[in-house]
C-alpha cells in the first residue's frame, strides 16, 4: 500500500472552447488523499471539482500532470481498468435491468462466479437497506432508493476509492440530511476512501474528514472542516463557507500575534489575527462571522466604565429577524458599513426588546481571535 | 371532476348538449371526429369491401358474381401460392435484417456526432425522397445491369474477369428493397440511440465493461425499441412491395404483392386478389404481434 489512496500531481485540464480557444477547467491542482479518508471537493459550479473527479475515474485525461491511484500512475488507463467506482449525479442506473442485475453488472464483468455474485449482491443490497427489492426495476423506486442502488452497485465491487459526484443533489432536503449521516456511517463501516464532490458547504462540513475548496479551476485551501471554517486562507473561502461580514482597511501595526487594521471610511480600528504575511500599510480584508460578535447595551459605559478590551464600538440596530433559535440582526457599524450579527436566544422571554428593535443605539464587541485579517485579492 | 360538478349543480340534467359538454369522453370523441370520419372512409369501408369481395365468385368475363364461395381461400393453399407467400416472407425478413445491418452503424454514428451536425445528416438521409421512387429504382438498374456502372468499375480495377449477373435476380430485389426502406429503419433507431444518456455508458465502463461489452449489455438493449419500431415500419410495407420485384427482379421473381396486383389488373380475378390481400394482412399481423411480443415491446423498454 502506498502512502496516498489518490494523488493529483500538478494536474491541468483544458477543454476546447466551442467559440474558439480553450477553457482551463483544472489549473495545476495538487492533492493528496489518504487511505480511508472522506475527502470532499467543494466549490461553486464550474470550479473544476467534477472534472477533477472524472479524471480520477478515467472519463477524462489530464492535459498535463499525473494522477496516481494507490501510488500507480494512471496515465491514459481507461475507466474499466481502474480500481475506482463512481456514484453518478444522475445515478445512471440501467433502466432495462432489475435492481439485482444492476448491482450484479460489475461483478459479472469481473467474471465472478454466479453463486458468489448472488451472495455479494444480496449483502450489498442489505447494506443499503434494500433487501427484497432485487427484482424491481429502477423506475419503480423512489429517488432515495435509486440513490442507494447506485451506491450498492459501486460498493459491491469493493473499490479502493469510491467517487461520488453530488450524489444527494436530486434529493429533497430532509432525505438529504438523512442520507448524509447514512453515507458517513457507511463510509466508516466499509473503510473505503470516499472522494465526494459537492457545492453544498454545509454538506461538506458535516461529512468530510478533509475538504479541498476549489474556485475557477484552482485548489484554494485543503483542510479539516474546522480549519476551513475558522481559518480560511483567502476571501473566497471565507465567503463561500458559511456566512461572514467583510470590512476593508489598511494594516496600521503588526505584533507577533495580532494585527491592527484601520478601517476605510471611519476612524475605527480593529484588532485581529493575521491569516498570512502582512506588512504595514497593506490593503486587507477583515472577515468576522455573524455568530462571533456580541451586542451589549451601554449601561456600564454610562457610569464611567471604559471597556478594557479592544473592538468595542457604538452601533445602531437597523432591523432584526426572530427565527426561533436565533435572532438575526443587521447593525449600522458606521462609515456606511452594515454588519450581520446572529445571537442565540439563550433566554425564553416574550419581552420583544430582548430581541432588539430598529433604531436602538447599542454597542458591539468582537474578540480579536474572531477577527480574521486576510490579504486583499486583486 | 366534471361528473362531480354536475352532481353538485342544481341545474336539470336532461339536456343532451349539457351532458356532452361535461363528459370528457364525449369531448375527446368530438375532437378526433374528423380523423375518425377520414379513417372510416379510407380504411374501414375499403377493408370491409375487400373482406366481402374475397368471399365472392369471379364471373366468366372478370366480373363479380355475388355468391358466397370459399374457393378463393382454398385455392390459395396451392403450393404455387404458398411458395410465393413463403418467398415474400423471406424477402421481407431479409430486407429487415439488411436495413438493421446497414442502418444501425449509420444511426449510431449520427447519434454520436455533435448536435449541429446531426440535423445535417438526418436531412441527407431524407434528401433521396425528393426524387421519384421509380426514377431511383431505374438508377439502381443503371448501376447493376451487366454493362452498368458497378460491373464496368469492377472489371476496370480487375476485381472480376466477367461481368456479374446481379440485375433480375433475388439479390437485386433485396438491394432495391433495402435501399428503399433504409430511412424507415435509421430514423427510429436514431431516436432511441440519441436518447441514451452518455452517463449510462460511463457507468458501464466504470463497472468494468470494455466498450464492446458495454455496447452489448447497455446500448443494444436500450436501442431495442427503436429497432422494433423500425422493423415494423420496414417489414410490413416490404411484404406488400411489388414495384421493386417488378422492375429489378424480372419475370422470375414474384412476391405476394405482384400476385395481388396481377389478380386485380391482369387476370381480372378480383375475388381471388382480395383473398390474397386478406391472407397477406393476417400473416403480417401475426408476424408483427409475434415479433413485438418476443422482443418485449413492453413499457419497461420504452426509455
Amino acid at each position: 500500500m502506498s502512502q496516498f489512496a489518490v494523488e493529483l500531481r500538478d494536474v491541468v485540464k483544458r477543454f476546447p472552447n466551442p467559440g474558439g480557444g480553450e477553457i482551463t477547467a483544472v489549473n495545476h491542482a495538487t492533492l493528496q488523499i489518504n487511505h480511508g479518508e472522506f475527502f470532499s471537493l467543494l466549490g461553486p459550479s464550474g470550479c473544476g471539482k467534477t472534472t477533477s473527479l472524472r479524471m480520477v475515474a478515467g472519463f477524462e485525461w489530464p492535459t498535463s500532470g499525473e494522477i496516481f491511484i494507490d501510488g500507480k500512475p494512471m496515465g491514459r488507463t481507461p475507466p474499466f481498468l481502474r480500481p475506482v467506482n463512481t456514484v453518478f449525479q444522475s445515478y445512471a442506473l440501467f433502466q432495462h435491468m432489475t435492481i439485482f442485475q444492476n448491482v450484479a453488472f460489475g461483478l459479472e464483468m469481473e467474471g465472478v462466479s454466479r453463486e458468489e455474485t448472488r451472495r455479494r449482491v444480496e449483502a450489498a443490497l442489505e447494506m443499503v437497506q434494500l433487501t427484497g427489492m432485487g427484482s424491481r426495476k429502477p423506475r419503480q423506486l423512489s429517488g432515495g432508493q435509486q440513490q442507494r442502488v447506485a451506491l450498492a452497485r459501486a460498493l459491491v465491487k469493493r473499490p479502493a476509492v469510491l467517487l461520488l459526484d453530488e450524489p444527494l443533489g436530486a434529493l429533497d432536503l430532509k432525505l438529504r440530511k438523512e442520507m448524509q449521516l447514512e453515507l458517513k456511517a457507511l463510509q466508516e463501516q466499509v473503510g473505503i476512501t470516499f472522494i465526494y464532490v459537492t457545492h453544498d458547504q454545509e454538506e461538506a462540513l458535516t461529512m468530510s474528514d478533509r475538504i479541498a475548496v476549489m474556485n475557477k479551476g484552482n485548489v484554494l485551501q485543503i483542510g479539516a472542516p474546522v480549519e476551513i471554517y475558522e481559518r480560511p486562507n483567502c476571501r473566497f473561502v471565507a465567503d463561500f463557507i458559511g456566512e461572514t461580514n467583510f470590512l476593508f482597511g489598511k494594516v496600521k501595526a503588526i505584533d507577533p500575534d495580532f494585527v491592527i487594521v484601520s478601517l476605510h471610511g471611519s476612524e475605527r480600528e480593529l484588532v485581529g489575527i493575521p491569516l498570512g504575511k502582512f506588512y504595514s500599510g497593506q490593503e486587507v480584508v477583515v472577515s468576522v462571522r455573524p455568530e462571533k460578535m456580541r451586542i451589549f447595551d451601554d449601561t456600564p459605559l454610562k457610569i464611567g466604565v471604559t471597556p478594557n478590551q479592544p473592538n468595542c464600538f457604538p452601533i445602531r440596530i437597523i432591523n432584526t429577524m426572530y427565527i426561533g433559535s436565533d435572532t438575526r440582526i443587521v447593525i449600522d457599524f458606521g462609515g456606511g458599513t452594515q454588519l450581520k450579527v446572529w445571537e442565540q436566544n439563550h433566554l425564553s422571554t416574550l419581552d420583544t426588546l430582548a430581541y432588539y428593535a430598529p433604531g436602538q443605539e447599542l454597542w458591539v464587541t468582537m474578540r480579536p481571535e474572531n477577527v480574521l485579517i486576510l490579504p486583499q485579492e486583486e | 371532476m366534471a361528473a362531480e360538478t354536475s352532481s353538485v349543480s342544481p341545474a336539470p340534467r336532461f339536456s343532451l348538449i349539457r351532458q356532452l359538454r361535461e363528459s370528457p369522453h364525449a369531448q375527446g370523441l368530438a375532437l378526433i371526429s374528423p380523423t375518425l370520419i377520414y379513417l372510416l372512409f379510407t380504411l374501414v369501408l375499403p377493408l370491409l369491401l375487400v373482406v366481402v369481395l374475397s368471399f365472392m365468385t369471379r364471373g366468366p368475363y372478370g366480373n363479380i358474381i355475388y355468391r358466397v364461395n370459399l374457393g378463393n381461400y382454398t385455392r390459395l393453399m396451392d403450393t404455387l401460392y404458398l411458395r410465393i407467400l413463403g418467398y415474400s416472407l423471406l424477402t421481407a425478413a431479409l430486407t429487415t435484417v439488411g436495413t438493421i445491418l446497414i442502418g444501425y452503424p449509420l444511426a449510431y454514428y449520427i447519434a454520436r456526432t455533435p448536435p449541429r451536425q446531426r440535423s445535417v445528416y438526418l436531412f441527407l438521409i431524407l434528401v433521396p425522397f425528393w426524387t421519384n421512387f421509380i426514377i431511383r429504382i431505374y438508377a439502381w438498374i443503371m448501376i447493376l445491369r451487366t454493362e452498368g456502372l458497378l460491373n464496368s468499375f469492377l472489371l476496370k480495377i480487375g476485381f472480376i474477369q466477367a461481368p456479374l449477373d446481379i440485375l433480375y435476380t433475388p439479390t437485386a430485389v433485396l438491394i432495391g428493397m433495402v435501399y428503399e426502406f433504409l430511412p424507415f429503419m435509421v430514423l427510429p433507431l436514431y431516436t432511441s440511440l440519441e436518447k441514451i444518456e452518455p452517463a449510462q455508458l460511463e457507468a458501464a465502463a466504470d463497472l468494468g465493461a470494455r466498450p464492446f461489452m458495454a455496447f452489448l449489455r447497455v446500448t443494444l438493449p436500450l436501442s431495442l425499441p427503436g429497432m422494433i419500431a423500425g422493423s415494423i415500419l420496414v417489414f410490413i410495407p416490404a411484404m406488400g412491395m411489388f414495384v421493386v420485384p417488378d422492375l429489378m427482379g424480372g419475370a422470375k421473381t414474384i412476391l405476394v404483392g405482384n400476385l395481388i396486383r396481377n389478380q386485380f389488373l391482369t387476370a381480372r380475378d378480383w375475388p381471388f386478389g382480395a383473398a390474397a390481400s386478406m391472407l397477406l394482412l393476417i400473416l403480417t399481423l401475426i408476424f408483427t404481434l409475434f415479433y413485438t411480443r418476443r422482443a418485449g415491446f413492453g413499457e419497461e423498454l420504452l426509455v
